[in-house]
C-alpha cells in the first residue's frame, strides 16, 4: 500500500463504503469484531445457555467446574455459568461506555464548541477547568470519586462521566476554535448569518471528525477504566456480572482455577482491543488529506 | 527563559490548588464519618468529638480547606486516619517505591518502544510495522491487573522463573539486612553494594514493570511511528532527499530528531498514567508502594491520605509537564523563549 | 539539449497523473512550467530527480541529462547527481530546511557529501552566499530565523556551490512577497548567465514567467497542451486553456481582467 499526500486544494474522490472496508483490512476486521460485540450485548439473554447464572442463582454443586462442553467457560465459586457471565458482562460493559460517552459528547461538545467559537472569557474559563480534570489520569480521579459513592455500577458510570468530558470539551474546543478562524467564518459574519446560525450549521459540522475518532477507541478506554474499578471493589457489586468484579473473584482461587480470571479478562482484552482499532481505523479512513492507494 | 518558567510554573501551581479544592470538596461529600473511622466502633461520644476536633472537621468547609493549605506550604499534610502517621512521611516512605517502578517500566518501555517504532517506520506495512503495530495495540489495550494475574501464573507458578511478590527476597533480611536511605531497594541496593539484594531486586521488578510498562509502552511506539511518518512527509525532508543524501542518512540524520519531540511529551503524560496505574498492580505483586498505600486509603476512606495521595500525584504531573515544556524548548530551536 | 523528457507516464496505481509527450530544456535555457494546482508539474520535476517512485508512483518513458538515461538508473546514481547536476528548490524556502539544523550544517554537509573536501566546502558555501548577495554569517542561522527571501536565496546559492547544471525551481516564488519575487527572478536570470544554468521554472503565475521565461509549456491534467517561445504562447496562444489561463490574469489599472 502506498500513500500519497493530497497537496493544498485536491480533494480525495469520494469512495463507496465497501472501497473503504477493502482498503483497509484492520479497520474492517475491527469493525466486524465490534458489531460481534454489539450483538452478544444485545442478545446475551437468548445466546447464554444458563442466563440465571448471570444474576444470584447459586448451584452448590456444581462449584469450580473446568471448562467443558455444559460449561464453556467452566463455572464459578458458587456454581454459575461462566460463560453465561462473561456474555452478560457484555451488556454491562458496553452499557458503560456508551453511557459515559454519551455523557461526555453531550456535556463537552456543546461547551467546548461555544468555548472555541466565542472565545474570550468563555474560552479561558473553559480551559482553566478542563486543565484541572485532565491534570492528571481519569483513573486517579474516578478512584477518588468512587470511593466516596457507594460502590455500584451507576456510581462508576457516574465517577467515570465526570472524569471523561473535559477531553470532548478540550477536543470540540480545538476544532471550533480553528474552524472559527477560517475565512469562510467571517464571511459568514459579514454576510449577517447570526453567531448562533454559524456555530450550528458550520462550526459544528467541522468538529465532529475528531471526536467520532475520540469516541470510538474511548470505548475500550472506558471498558477498562470500569473493569479497573470494579475489581478494586469499586464498582459493580456481586452478584451483577461485571468482567472486572469476575477478574477479582477469581484471583485467590487463581493458580489452580485459572478459567475464572482467564476468561472474563479476556473479554476485557478482546473489547478493548476492538475498539482501539477501531478508532486507529477512522482516524486513517476520516482523515480528509489522505488517499491510500492499493499497488 | 525564567519568564517562561515563572509563568508556566504559577499556571501549574493554580491547576494542582485546583485538583486539591476539588478531591476535598468531594471527599468531604461522602456519606461516613472519618471521625469515627479514626476512633474505631467502639468509641464513646466525647472521644468521637474530640476526633472529630483533632481532624479539624467541626470547621466549615471553606475553612478546612484553606488550613489544609496552608499545612501543606509548610509540610503539614494531615494525619492519616489509616496509619495515624503524618501523610508526608507516609508519602516519603512509600513513594519512592512506586517511583522505582514507574521508572524501571518507563525505561523498559522506551527503551523497546522507540526502536520498535522506527522500525515500524522504516519498513513501513510490511512485516516488521504490522508485528510492531499488532503489539503496541495489544499493549493499551491489555487491563493491567489480568496482565499481572496472567504473568504471575506462566512465569511464578508454571515455569518457577520469576518470584511471585514482593520486591526482594525477605529472607535475605537476616543474611544480607538491607540498609535502607532511598526507600528503593534497587538503589539502595546498589549503594551500598548489597549485591544478593541488589539481584534479588532486579529478578522481583521484571513482572511488575513489565506490567506497568505495556500502556506507556503501547504509547510511545505508536507515537514515535506517527511522528516518524509525519516527518518524513515534511518539505525538509524532501529537500534532503533531492540534495542526494541516501535514505538510511534521511532517516537517521534528518528526520529522526524532529521527529523525537513529541515523544518527549508522550513520556511524561505516560508516566503520570502509570503513577495512577500503580494502584492496581502493588496490591497484586504486594509492592510496598503509593499505589497499595493509595487502595488502603480508599478502602478506609482515609480523606487526608486520599488526598495527599492525589496532590503529589498532581504535582509531580505538573512538574514532569513543566520538564517537558522546558526540554522541548531546548530540542526545538523553533520555540521561542522570550 | 540539456534535459528531454519524451512520453513521460507517471501513475499512482491506475491514477494517471502526468502524460507528458515531449519537454525540451536547452542549455542556458528558462523554461516554464505552467499550469494549475494538480496539474503535475510538481511531480514531473520529482520525476528528474527519481523522487516520484518513493513517493508511491510509477514512472515510464524517457528523462535524459545530455543523453544519460535517468528513468530507471539505479539509485546510486541518482543520489550522485542529485543537488549535484541537477538540483531542486522548493515553494515554501523556510521550512525547506529541517528546523533542528543551523542552515549552514546542511550546506556544508550537502557539498561534503559530493566529494567537496571540508575546508574547501567552507570557502565555496562562503564564495555561493555572496554570489546570491547574502552575507555568509547567515549561515549560522536557524531557519526560522530567515526571511523567505533570504531562505530561497540560501537554497540558491547551494545549487551554485554544487555547481548544478540544471536547476528545478517549483513555484520557488509563490510564497514570497511581490517585491522579493522580483529580487528572487533577477537572481535566476543572473544564475543563468553567470552559472550558465538551465532552469526549469514551474509556476501558476503567468505573470512572473512572461518576465523570465524564455519559452514556456502549458500543462493541464498531466498533459502539455500547448509550448513555444513566451512571447508566441502567451500573445497568440493556440489551446483554449491557454487562453483561459491567459485571460484570468488581473491587469493592474483596468479594475478587471482582460
Amino acid at each position: 500500500m502506498t500513500e500519497v499526500v493530497l497537496s493544498e486544494g485536491e480533494l480525495a474522490p469520494p469512495r463507496s463504503l465497501r472501497a473503504v472496508l477493502r482498503a483497509n483490512p484492520l479497520l474492517t476486521a475491527a469493525a466486524a469484531l465490534g458489531v460481534v460485540l454489539v450483538l452478544v450485548a444485545l442478545l446475551a439473554p437468548l445466546i447464554a445457555p444458563h442466563p440465571a447464572d448471570a444474576g444470584s442463582a447459586t448451584h452448590p454443586l456444581a462449584t469450580f467446574l473446568p471448562p467443558s462442553s455444559h460449561h464453556l467457560f467452566g463455572t464459578d465459586p458458587v456454581g454459575r455459568d461462566l460463560f453465561s457471565r462473561v456474555l452478560y458482562g457484555a451488556r454491562i460493559s458496553l452499557a458503560v461506555a456508551a453511557a459515559v460517552i454519551g455523557f461526555s459528547i453531550l456535556v463537552g461538545l456543546p461547551l467546548g464548541v461555544i468555548a472555541g467559537a466565542l472565545g474570550g472569557i468563555a474560552d479561558t474559563v473553559l480551559m482553566r477547568i478542563t486543565d484541572i480534570f485532565l491534570a492528571f489520569p481519569a483513573l486517579l480521579l474516578a478512584l477518588a470519586l468512587a470511593s466516596v459513592l457507594t460502590p455500584s455500577v451507576t456510581n462508576a458510570t457516574i465517577a467515570i462521566s465526570i472524569t471523561w468530558w473535559p477531553w470532548y470539551a478540550r477536543l470540540a474546543r480545538g476544532q471550533a476554535a480553528s474552524v472559527a478562524g477560517r475565512p469562510f467564518i467571517a464571511a459568514c459574519k459579514a454576510l449577517g448569518l447570526s453567531p448562533t446560525r454559524t456555530m450550528l450549521r458550520h462550526v459544528l459540522p467541522n468538529s465532529l471528525t475528531p471526536i467520532i475518532v475520540q469516541a470510538s477507541a474511548d470505548v475500550g478506554g472506558v471498558i477498562l477504566t470500569a473493569a479497573a474499578l470494579s475489581f478494586l471493589g469499586l464498582g459493580a457489586q456481586d452478584p451483577t456480572p461485571e468482567w472486572g468484579l469476575m477478574v477479582n473473584q477469581g484471583q485467590a482461587y487463581f493458580a489452580t482455577q485459572w478459567w475464572l480470571v482467564t476468561f472474563p479478562g479476556a473479554a476485557i482484552l478482546i473489547s478493548a482491543l476492538a475498539f482501539n482499532l477501531l478508532g486507529d481505523g477512522l482516524r486513517d479512513v476520516l482523515d480528509p488529506r489522505r488517499v491510500v492507494e492499493r499497488r | 527563559m525564567t519568564q517562561f518558567l515563572a509563568r508556566r510554573v504559577a499556571l501549574g501551581l493554580l491547576v494542582v490548588a485546583g485538583v486539591v479544592v476539588l478531591t476535598f470538596v468531594i471527599a468531604r461529600v461522602v456519606p461516613g464519618d472519618p471521625a469515627s473511622n479514626w476512633v474505631g466502633p467502639h468509641a464513646s461520644a466525647a472521644q468521637l468529638t474530640a476526633a472529630r476536633h483533632t481532624l479539624g472537621l467541626d470547621r466549615p468547609l471553606p475553612v478546612q480547606i484553606w488550613r489544609y493549605f496552608r499545612g501543606v506550604i509548610t509540610g503539614d499534610w494531615g494525619l492519616s486516619i489509616h496509619t495515624h502517621q503524618p501523610v508526608l512521611s507516609d508519602l516519603a516512605t512509600r513513594a519512592p517505591a512506586s517511583l522505582e517502578l514507574v521508572g524501571a517500566a518507563l525505561l523498559l518501555a522506551l527503551a523497546l518502544g522507540i526502536p520498535a517504532g522506527l522500525a515500524a517506520a522504516r519498513w513501513r506495512d510490511n512485516a516488521p510495522d504490522v508485528l510492531v503495530r499488532l503489539a503496541s495495540v495489544f499493549g493499551v489495550s491489555m487491563p493491567s491487573f489480568w496482565f499481572a494475574l496472567i504473568l504471575q501464573l506462566v512465569f511464578f507458578q508454571r515455569l518457577h522463573l520469576l518470584p511471585v511478590s514482593g520486591d526482594y527476597d525477605p529472607s535475605l533480611n537476616t543474611t544480607h539486612p538491607l540498609a535502607v536511605h532511598t526507600h528503593m531497594p534497587l538503589i539502595d541496593a546498589l549503594a551500598s553494594g548489597n549485591w544478593p539484594v541488589f539481584k534479588s531486586s532486579i529478578t522481583h521488578l521484571i513482572l511488575p514493570a513489565i506490567v506497568v510498562g505495556s500502556y506507556p509502552g503501547g504509547v510511545i511506539t505508536r507515537m514515535v511511528r506517527a511522528s516518524i511518518l509525519d516527518t518524513l512527509g515534511e518539505d525538509h525532508v524532501r529537500m534532503v532527499r533531492a540534495l542526494g543524501f541516501p535514505e538510511r542518512t534521511v532517516f537517521a540524520r534528518f528526520a529522526l530528531k524532529p521527529a523525537l519531540n513529541p515523544v518527549i511529551s508522550v513520556t511524561a503524560l505516560v508516566f503520570a498514567y502509570s503513577l495512577a496505574n500503580t494502584f492496581l498492580v502493588e496490591a497484586i505483586f504486594d509492592w510496598g508502594g503509593l499505589g497499595s498505600y493509595a487502595a488502603d486509603a480508599i478502602q478506609s476512606l482515609d480523606t487526608p491520605a486520599i488526598i495527599g495521595v492525589t496532590l503529589f500525584i498532581a504535582l509531580i504531573y505538573v512538574a514532569a509537564n513543566l520538564l517537558v515544556d522546558v526540554l522541548q524548548a531546548v530540542f526545538d530551536p523553533r520555540i521561542g523563549l522570550q | 539539449m540539456k534535459l528531454a523528457l519524451r512520453d513521460l507516464r507517471i501513475a499512482f496505481g491506475r491514477r494517471t497523473v502526468v502524460a507528458l509527450d515531449e519537454l525540451d530544456l536547452e542549455e542556458e535555457e528558462i523554461v516554464g512550467l505552467v499550469g494549475e494546482s494538480g496539474s503535475g508539474k510538481s511531480m514531473t520535476a520529482l520525476a528528474v530527480l527519481g523522487l516520484a517512485g518513493p513517493a508511491g508512483a510509477t514512472v515510464q518513458g524517457s528523462i535524459a541529462l545530455d543523453g544519460l538515461e535517468l528513468v530507471g538508473l539505479p539509485e546510486r546514481k541518482l543520489r550522485d547527481l542529485r543537488g549535484r547536476r541537477v538540483a531542486m528548490i522548493f515553494q515554501s524556502p523556510v521550512s525547506a530546511f529541517s528546523p533542528v539544523f543551523r542552515v549552514g550544517d546542511i550546506f556544508i554537509r550537502a557539498l561534503r557529501l559530493h566529494g567537496i573536501a571540508r575546508g574547501d566546502a567552507v570557502a565555496r558555501a562562503q564564495e555561493a552566499l555572496r554570489e546570491v548577495l547574502l552575507g555568509p554569517d547567515l549561515l549560522h542561522r536557524y531557519p526560522h530565523q530567515l526571511s523567505g527571501g533570504q531562505a530561497q536565496r540560501i537554497a540558491i546559492a547551494l545549487a551554485v556551490a554544487l555547481r548544478a547544471e540544471v536547476l528545478l525551481a517549483d513555484e520557488p516564488t509563490s510564497a514570497l512577497d511581490v517585491t522579493v519575487q522580483a529580487e528572487i527572478i533577477d537572481l535566476l536570470r543572473l544564475l543563468r548567465e553567470r552559472e550558465r544554468m538551465s532552469i526549469l521554472f514551474i509556476s501558476h503565475d503567468l505573470a512572473v514567467v512572461a518576465q523570465l521565461c524564455d519559452r514556456v509549456a502549458v500543462m493541464r491534467s498531466g498533459k502539455i497542451v500547448e509550448a513555444g517561445p513566451t512571447e508566441n504562447v502567451l500573445q497568440r496562444p493556440t489551446a483554449a486553456y491557454t487562453s483561459e489561463l491567459i485571460a484570468a490574469v488581473p491587469r493592474l489599472g483596468t479594475g478587471r481582467t482582460a
